[in-house]
Order: C-alpha cells, then structure tokens, then sequence
C-alpha cells in the first residue's frame, strides 16, 4: 500500500491529512458541543475594561504573566482559589499566557490597588525591589483606543450573545448589569465615568488632567481591566 | 532528448536563501538583545523616547515569529525550491508557470514579513503565540501559502521520477499541517462588522478582530496549533531536509527505508495528539491532558526512529563527521533532536511538569531543539546547496569548523543555564517552610536567576557570532569570482 501511495501524490495527500486531522477531529469538536458557560460571578468586560485588555495585549504582557491558578496548594496559597472554566467564558482571545517571569495576574484585583499600579508601572523596581519588568511610562501619555473597544463590545453581543445590558448572578445572590453604549458618544460616557472613579486614586497630574479633559490615557484603562481580575 | 544531465533553476531558491540568512540575523539578534533585557532591565531603555518599541514585552513577539515565520520557513521554502526539482527530476524552468508562481510566492512573501514587522512593533497583535497577526496579515499568509501549494504540487504534476522520494513526503506534510492549523487557529470576526443601536459600523481600527472561541476552547484550539506549528514548521521539514542533504553529502544511502515509513507514518498519527502538554492542570478536561502526556511519550518512537536513521546512515563512515564540518552540523543536528524530543516527552509527564511548566525549562527545552536541530540544519543545507547553486566552492572550510564550535558552546550554554534556572524556580514556587507557609515571595524567584540570565546571554552572543560567521561565508562564496562553468554534478563542497 505504501509503495502504491508513493506513486500518487493526490492519495498520498489525502491519507496525510485524514491521519493528521484526525486528533483534532476526535479531541476538538466534542469539547464545542459544551461551549464553555460561565460561572456565577463572572461579567462581560466593561467599555473600559476590555480597552485595557487590549492595552494589556498590545504590550505583551501574556508573554511574561500568566492568568491560569493551577489546583496546588502553593499555587493557591500564592494567587487565590484555582481557575474554573467557566470563569474564561468571556476571554476573546484567552490570556493564560505560557510563562511567568513575573507572577499570575488571574486574581491581580484581589490584592493590588489603583495606587501601587500607578507607581509600579512607572517605576517596577520602585515597589518591587530586584525585579526585571520595564516600566510602562508611554501609557500615561498614550490615549485608549475606546472606539476599538467599544466595536468589540458590539461585535461580541451580536455574535456570541455575550450578555451587555442584561442581569447577570453574583456569587453575593444579587444580579449585576453590565452597561454597553447604545452610540459611540454614550460608550465614551461610559467608559469616562468609570475612569473618573480609577483617576480619584491616582497621583499624576497629567493624567487627571487627561480624564478630566475627556481623554482616558492607557494606564487608566489597563487599571480598570487588572482591578476587574478577581 | 540528449544525454546530459538535467540543469535546474535556482532562481527562487536563491531568493529565499537570501531571506533565510538575513531574517536568522534578524531573529537571532533580538532574541540575544531580549536575553539580556532580561539579566539587565536597565537595558529596556525606560527613559527614552522609543522605549515603547525597544523595550522587551514589544520585541518578544517580533523574535519568535522573525524566527518562525522569517528565517525557519524562508529555509523551508529555499531547500524545497532546490530538493525538490531534484527528486523530482524536473526543472522549473520546463515550466514558466511554476516560475511565475514561485516569483510572486516570493514577494508576496517578503510583503507579509514587512508587514508583520510592522505591525508587531505597533502592537497590533492577538496575543496568540505564533499566530500573532491580525486578519489582514492571515489573508496574506495564507495566499503565500496557496502559493506555497501551488508550487509543490505543480511540480509533482510535471515530475519525470514518478516514485516520491521521502523527502518530498515531509514536505507535502509540511503544507498540508500548517495549513489546516492556521486557518482553524486564526477564525475571527473583524470588529468592523459591530453595528450599535442607532446603527453606526465600522467603528474603531479596521484591523482590529475577535477571536471566534472563547476561554478554554481558544486556549485548546490555540495550543492545538501552537504545539504543532512546532511539529510542522520546526520537525517535519527539517526532516525533509536531513532525509535528502545528509545522503548526498556523505555519499552513504539511507540505513532503512522501513524505519522511514515507520516514522513518518507515525509522526503524522501521534504528534497531533501532543498539543493537551501545553495544557496540562488547566481547565481543559482531563481526559484531554492525559491524552497529551500518554502521545507525548509515545511520540519518542517515530522522533528517535528518524534521527537513529540518520545516525545508522553514517555506519562505517563515521571518519567523515571527524573530516567534514558539513556533517558534523547535521549529525549534531539529529543527536539534539533525539535530546530535545526526549525532553519534550520528560517534561509532559504531568509529575515533571507541574514543575516545569511556566518555567524557564521549557525556553530552554525550545532553544534545545532550535538551535540544536533546526538552526544547524538549515545552514548545513544551504552550505550543501551554494556551491551547486553559485557555482563556487564554498569560501572557507576552516571557518566553517570554527562556527561549528562556537555555535556548539553557544548552545550547551543556552540549555544547561535554562534547565538550572526553570528548576530551580519551578522547585522555589512550591517551597514550603515546616509551618506550611511559602517560603519565597516572587521576587526571590526572580533575581536568583540572574546568573543563569546572563549564561544565557552569552550563549545567545556566541551562537550569533556563529550566524554571523555564516552569513559571511555566504556571501563571499556568493561574490567570487565562478570557478565551474556549469552546476558541480557530484563534488562535495569539502571534497577539496
């Protein structure tokens, strides 16, 4: 048989890509069926939110930090209660990351405040003494892009039901709503309310004077999306 | 027709050789500038005015892809537009379509790159590793690699050796992998097409988009991709590669063409099935993680049957790997593809890799088989293919001896650094003192490894200084005067 498909390239191919499709055929689809559904607790992003995600995507820093708790005591002891599934169901694309020069961001929310993100992404070695991370001094200048956010908020309420301005549980009982824009103006009214909550924490001049002229630098955005990590 | 041996065109090869070298400087180069980012942060150059495009989160992506999509697949596509008019028996200049294909597969090819480039430096990226690029940059990788297809194909159609030689099997593998691994990794929607309530579109970047899977599926689909990018960029055509150069170099025939079916049949069933190791104590379902230790293991058979296939090739000649810097390159080059497939296996083991995962380890384990096997086989191809497709002897022996020390030294650095340092923090993370609690915070994790850092560093250093060494050979081999009127028909380069 082997000698036969050697001579005819087009059964050859055929062959090949049945036997290479076929793991993720077996291990791939039946995982669809049971679209990941999101725990209780868990929100859509925010306007302002997913514009710091993008922030946070735009430099990388999946390369360094991961966002997946593994279910071991030191891992647990470290970040907090171990990753469910259900708590990645609004993760487009997914963060885990594959290496952790710095620590796991998945609970960042939990112990890391609006103020020691401000002089951290400054100065790292300034609060963290010894530590390789660069400082981030360009997202105090850079603007959000909250149009960009704003489309994707859009685009994944219309084709993956994702649940903006509709209640969604909390672990507390309650129901929480998760606003989206019905315009782009009423987005960056949005997303300039939340900043303005971000900024009251915040020391620099600059970037109060931003906020309050209607421009949200990036630092405040990616502040937003890190406090959101719990 | 008359009796004289068929003359190639090497038009395209040649083109991609070009790309092949100067991408590798590139790649290497920002890999060694991140390296030392790493041991020196100062190095990311916070205070000045660039540093946004300098500093190491912005060029950490631009390293792996420049090395990915630059200088591995330019090698893949210059040794395939050589090996393949060869086994195939057919010139491309019989066919003045294949030569259009193959032009235009070339700048089209060097367009996509810019363009990546650009973009990576920008920041416009999905964060996917190695399928960073947004739609616009997919849509052209994927007509490059139609193109690619093309190619391949249309020169099987019009081949004068009706049997396949094994190498133009891996090849065939190569196209048919990736593509259907990136054109299933890369679904997205174009954020463009987002209409609000009083019926605005197009709001925000036009090449901004979302990915179509959400959580644990994207991160499923993504290392279903990510794990075999890998098998079918950096194992496949490498092997397609050995199975021709090494032959021809050392004049000895392959030792078993039924440990090559072996092994190409099973390298296409079980290599797939590995991508769950990424994904090993996340919240993919657990059958799926044991799924990818048990074929990670399994998958040292069809690994170690091509590169002991290699090895039994040389039996009886093993003087040449002693005389000749080409084969050393290429023995070396199957020897640290049996380790790092080896490594590979010992690190999926859930056990191992709850240490080593997120660890340094795997940097090392990557850079084991990249610089190892995949880097060195590359140059050893294409020091087999310059003096055929120049028409000149190659321009030093006796550099190319050095490079193959300095480079060697390089790499030995590289891994031995990378495995003290991924265990070491992998074995500090879990510390507990005798009350239970942590015993280092995560800044002690982390300037214990600066030692091993730099080691690193300097280990990138040499083996870019042996790149150099290469590209220099290169291209004074390149820029000599020609020595042979016609193709050498049977010389080895060393055979001086």
């Amino acid at each position: 048989m082997f000698h036969w498909l050697e001579k005819n390239p087009f059964f050859f191919s055929v062959v090949v890509f049945v036997i290479i499709a076929f793991a993720g055929i077996v291990e791939i689809f039946p995982n669809f069926a049971q679209q990941s559904r999101p725990v209780i607790g868990t929100k859509p992003y925010t306007t302002l939110e997913l514009a710091g995600r993008h922030v946070y995507i735009k430099n990388s820093c999946n390369a360094c930090h991961s966002q997946l708790v593994r279910p071991f005591k030191s891992e647990t002891d470290r970040y907090g209660d171990y990753s469910l599934s259900g708590e990645y169901a609004y993760d487009r694309p997914f963060l885990w990351g594959s290496k952790r020069t710095g620590p796991d961001l998945l609970r960042v929310g939990n112990y890391r405040t609006t103020d020691w993100h401000e002089i951290h992404m400054k100065d790292p070695a300034s609060v963290v003494p010894g530590t390789n991370m660069p400082a981030y001094k360009w997202m105090f200048t850079n603007i959000a892009d909250i149009n960009t956010a704003f489309a994707e908020q859009l685009t994944i309420a219309q084709f993956f039901s994702v649940p903006y301005n509709t209640p969604v549980p909390m672990k507390d009982g309650s129901m929480a709503v998760v606003k989206m824009g019905k315009s782009v103006a009423d987005a960056h009214a949005l997303a300039l309310a939340e900043a303005r909550i971000i900024v009251a924490d915040m020391k620099d001049q600059g970037v109060k004077d931003a906020v309050a002229s209607g421009q949200i630098p990036e630092i405040v955005a990616i502040i937003a999306y890190m406090n959101g990590l719990k | 027709m008359e009796n004289r041996p068929l003359e190639y065109d090497y038009t395209v090869a040649k083109m991609f050789m070009l790309t092949t070298i100067v991408l590798g400087i590139v790649g290497m180069l920002v890999g060694v500038i991140l390296a030392f980012q790493l041991a020196y942060p100062s190095l990311n150059g916070s205070d000045l005015a660039i540093a946004e495009y300098i500093n190491y989160s912005r060029l950490r992506p631009l390293h792996t892809d420049a090395v990915v999509f630059g200088f591995t697949l330019s090698g893949i596509f210059a040794t395939w537009y050589y090996v393949g008019q060869r086994v195939l028996k057919v010139s491309m200049a019989e066919s003045r379509f294949l030569m259009f294909i193959g032009k235009l597969h070339f700048w089209l090819y060097l367009i996509a790159v810019a363009a990546a480039v650009i973009s990576l430096l920008m920041g416009v990226t999905t964060s996917k590793e190695y399928a960073e690029f947004e739609w616009p940059i997919d849509i052209a990788i994927v007509v490059v690699w139609i193109l690619f297809g093309m190619g391949v194909f249309g020169l099987i159609g019009i081949r004068r050796e009706k049997t396949l030689y094994i190498s133009v099997w891996y090849y065939i593998a190569t196209f048919l992998g990736i593509a259907m691994l990136y054109l299933f990794n890369n679904m997205a929607i174009p954020t463009m097409f987002g209409v609000s309530e009083i019926g605005e579109s197009s709001v925000g970047v036009w090449y901004h988009s979302v990915s179509m899977y959400a959580g644990t599926n994207d991160a499923l689909v993504q290392w279903w991709y990510g794990h075999n990018a890998v098998a079918f960029g950096f194992t496949v055509p490498i092997i397609a590669m050995i199975y021709y150069f090494l032959p021809k170099e050392s004049g000895q025939a392959i030792y078993s063409y039924k440990l090559s079916l072996l092994s190409f049949w099973g390298l296409m069933f079980l290599y797939i099935w590995a991508g769950g190791h990424h994904l090993l104590y996340s919240t993919v379902p657990d059958w799926m993680q044991t799924m990818g230790s048990i074929f990670s293991i399994i998958l040292i058979l069809p690994s170690w049957g091509s590169a002991i296939n290699m090895l039994l090739t040389m039996r009886g000649e093993w003087q040449q790997v002693a005389a000749s810097p080409l084969i050393k390159f290429m023995i070396l080059g199957s020897t640290f593809y049996m380790f790092s497939t080896l490594e590979g296996s010992i690190q999926a083991i859930k056990s191992v890799n709850a240490i080593a995962h997120f660890t340094d380890w795997i940097i090392g384990h990557v850079h084991n088989g990249a610089l190892g096997w995949v880097t060195f086989m590359i140059m050893a191809a294409l020091y087999h293919m310059a003096p055929r497709v120049f028409k000149r002897e190659i321009y030093s022996k006796s550099l190319m001896a050095t490079q193959f020390w300095i480079q060697t030294v390089g790499v030995v650095l590289y891994f031995t650094s990378m495995w003290i340092a991924g265990i070491t923090q992998g074995m500090m993370w879990r510390a507990h003192d005798e009350f239970g609690n942590l015993a280092y915070s995560f800044i002690d994790t982390v300037t214990v490894l600066y030692p091993y850092y730099t080691i690193r560093g300097v280990g990138g250093v040499l083996y870019l200084v042996g790149f150099l060494m290469f590209a220099y050979n290169m291209y004074k081999t390149m820029s000599a005067r020609p020595v042979k009127e016609s193709e050498l028909q049977s010389a080895s380069p060393m055979g001086a």
